[in-house]
């Protein structure tokens, strides 16, 4: 049985326009023990797939699936504590909530020394931020790292990251490749990442493509990659036309 | 001496399972029922009106005061007024706070007014919290004063805390920081129902590179009303900071009113000050947890007036 199906999904919300449909017919499967990566250009409805797994949208029409289990009408702390994470773009801030009060809220139970090794996982020293508070002490990229390490304290099902890598230096983007790796091995987990970054989609056992609110492609990492490199290709070779006085509009990478 | 009712009421507002260790003075319903004092800490009371003198001995290192005041009855009104001499170059913790417990229909009253002298190099750690309880729709109200004046080097660090079921309050902190003297203020405050707080805090810096902090939060449920007045003052080279957050809920009101003003051209004086209701990007944060909105709000609160 599938771990998590999306049955002719529509999200409808409200707009200056008046309501529109931000996802329109969305159909998949996704399976435990598997990262997925989705892609696809800005505003095109990757967020807002997450947030319909998530509960955070309210469904229009179709149906999610949580193996077998018609989760559609649930909220999103029933489907948390079905076993969905949610990892934010932008986590928000606390004033008086700690990081170790965001990871025992996470794990259900106060668990330092297990706190070490996931701040360690996403590239922070616990001894500098277990009694840090989550407030606008903390820089953009730093927040987004507890987030991912709230995430990863929790035993998950299906786990949703929304582009974990914005705002993490290199260095910390490395070990968090790796953890995904480590997921992907040891957990039964299904990974969802949002990314645009090739060296994510190299982590993917299948690449989801969103354009205009819809799944325009399920496809492999082999043939995305294989794209990105053709594109490279015409890029250097259009750079070196323009260079000769050539110009190619068409090649924005 | 000391019934169920006021065990409850000393636990709350001055965390006492038991007498404390050190220098204390329990008063209830007006008068004086338990003191100790120290080798180092004396407590004395006034001759000419009521409350105490606490003094402590200079270089006193470690040592604690409590001088919880209890109310446990209607129809009360306590006035009292408190010295504290805090000894040069001592290092000491002084836990106060009133726990009002109203069984009956008219008011229980405590205005308690608080004058400290931190010696030069001094540290003082004061810690004030207000309860108030009951079964009757008497009022259970507060009016604290607090004086502080901090001579050279001193460190002076209040912590004023309001947890619940005080219908009005009025608290005045006047504090005057001379060289090197340095202030840290932390106010955490809860109205809810038809309660009424207004918190006016004056600081003067007055001595070459003192400093004060003042962190203000509160939060004002159903049809409350919370008035702040956050005043700094920079008569020399120094340096201060604001900040008021109010978090605002149902048909409740907050004001906050800033006033920094400098006299001084090296004075550096900063306020912030912030309401706002509860983002809903918190609580959806905290839903995604697992917990119901009715948790992550009551989490979100308890960790802002943590």
């Amino acid at each position: 049985m599938a771990l998590l199906e999306l049955k002719n999904l529509y999200v409808t919300l409200d707009s200056e326009k008046g309501k529109i449909d931000v996802l329109k017919d969305i159909t998949m499967t996704l399976e435990k023990k598997k990262i997925y990566v989705m892609t696809g250009p800005n505003g095109s409805g990757k967020t807002s797939i997450a947030k319909a797994i998530m509960g955070i949208y309210p469904i229009a029409r179709g149906q999610i699936l949580l193996v077998g289990e018609d989760i559609t009408r649930k909220g999103i702390a029933e489907r948390a504590q079905l076993g969905i994470g949610y990892a934010f773009q932008q986590p928000p801030r606390f004033k008086g909530l700690k990081v170790r009060d965001m990871l025992t809220l996470a794990a259900g139970r106060d668990d330092p020394s297990r706190y070490c090794d996931l701040l360690y996982d996403v590239g922070l020293c616990a001894q500098d931020y277990m009694d840090r508070e989550m407030n606008a002490s903390l820089s953009g990229g730093e927040m987004k790292r507890i987030e991912i390490a709230s995430l990863l304290a929790r035993n998950l099902k299906i786990a949703l990251f929304d582009e974990p890598e914005a705002g993490i230096d290199l260095w910390s983007f490395q070990r968090l490749t790796e953890t995904f790796e480590t997921i992907h091995e040891k957990l039964d987990t299904a990974v969802i990442i949002i990314s645009h970054q090739e060296r994510i989609l190299r982590l993917a056992d299948q690449v989801i493509m969103v354009k205009e609110g819809r799944i325009s492609e399920i496809t492999t990492r082999e043939k995305i990659l294989g794209d990105i490199q053709r594109l490279d290709m015409e890029c250097q070779f259009s750079e070196s036309g323009a260079r000769g006085g050539k110009k190619d509009a068409g090649c924005n990478r | 001496m000391l019934d169920v009712i006021d065990k409850r009421l000393l636990e709350e507002v001055a965390d006492l399972h038991g007498l404390p260790m050190g220098a204390y003075n329990i008063r209830k319903n007006g008068q004086g029922i338990r003191r100790k004092t120290t080798a180092n800490i004396e407590i004395t009371t006034k001759e000419d009106k009521p409350g105490i003198n606490v003094v402590i001995k200079p270089g006193t290192k470690g040592e604690s005061v409590h001088i919880p005041v209890i109310l446990s009855r209607e129809d009360l009104h306590d006035l009292v007024y408190n010295t504290f001499e805090i000894g040069a170059d001592s290092d000491v913790l002084i836990v106060a706070g009133c726990g009002i417990h109203n069984p009956g229909c008219k008011t229980a009253q405590h205005d308690g007014i608080h004058e400290f002298f931190v010696r030069k190099g001094a540290r003082m750690r004061y810690v004030e919290k207000h309860v108030g309880e009951g079964e009757g729709p008497g009022e259970k109200n507060l009016n604290p004063k607090t004086i502080v004046e901090v001579e050279e080097g001193g460190i002076a660090e209040l912590e004023l805390i309001q947890i619940k079921g005080v219908d009005h309050t009025r608290r005045e902190t006047e504090i005057i920081l001379h060289k090197n003297a340095r202030l840290i203020v932390t106010e955490r405050l809860l109205t809810t129902s038809n309660q009424t707080s207004d918190s006016i805090i004056t600081v003067e810096l007055r001595g070459d590179d003192s400093t004060a902090q003042i962190v203000s939060r509160s939060v004002a449920q159903d049809s409350s009303r919370q008035i702040f007045h956050l005043n700094l003052r920079g008569y020399t080279r120094c340096r201060g900071h604001i900040q008021c957050d109010s978090i605002i809920m149902h048909q409740a009101q907050v004001s906050s009113i800033p006033e920094i003003s400098a006299f001084h051209s090296d004075s550096q004086l900063i306020h912030e000050a912030a309401i706002g209701k509860i983002a809903s990007e918190q609580l959806v944060k905290l839903m995604t947890l697992g917990l119901t909105e009715k948790e992550a709000e009551e989490t979100i609160l308890k960790g802002f007036l943590k």
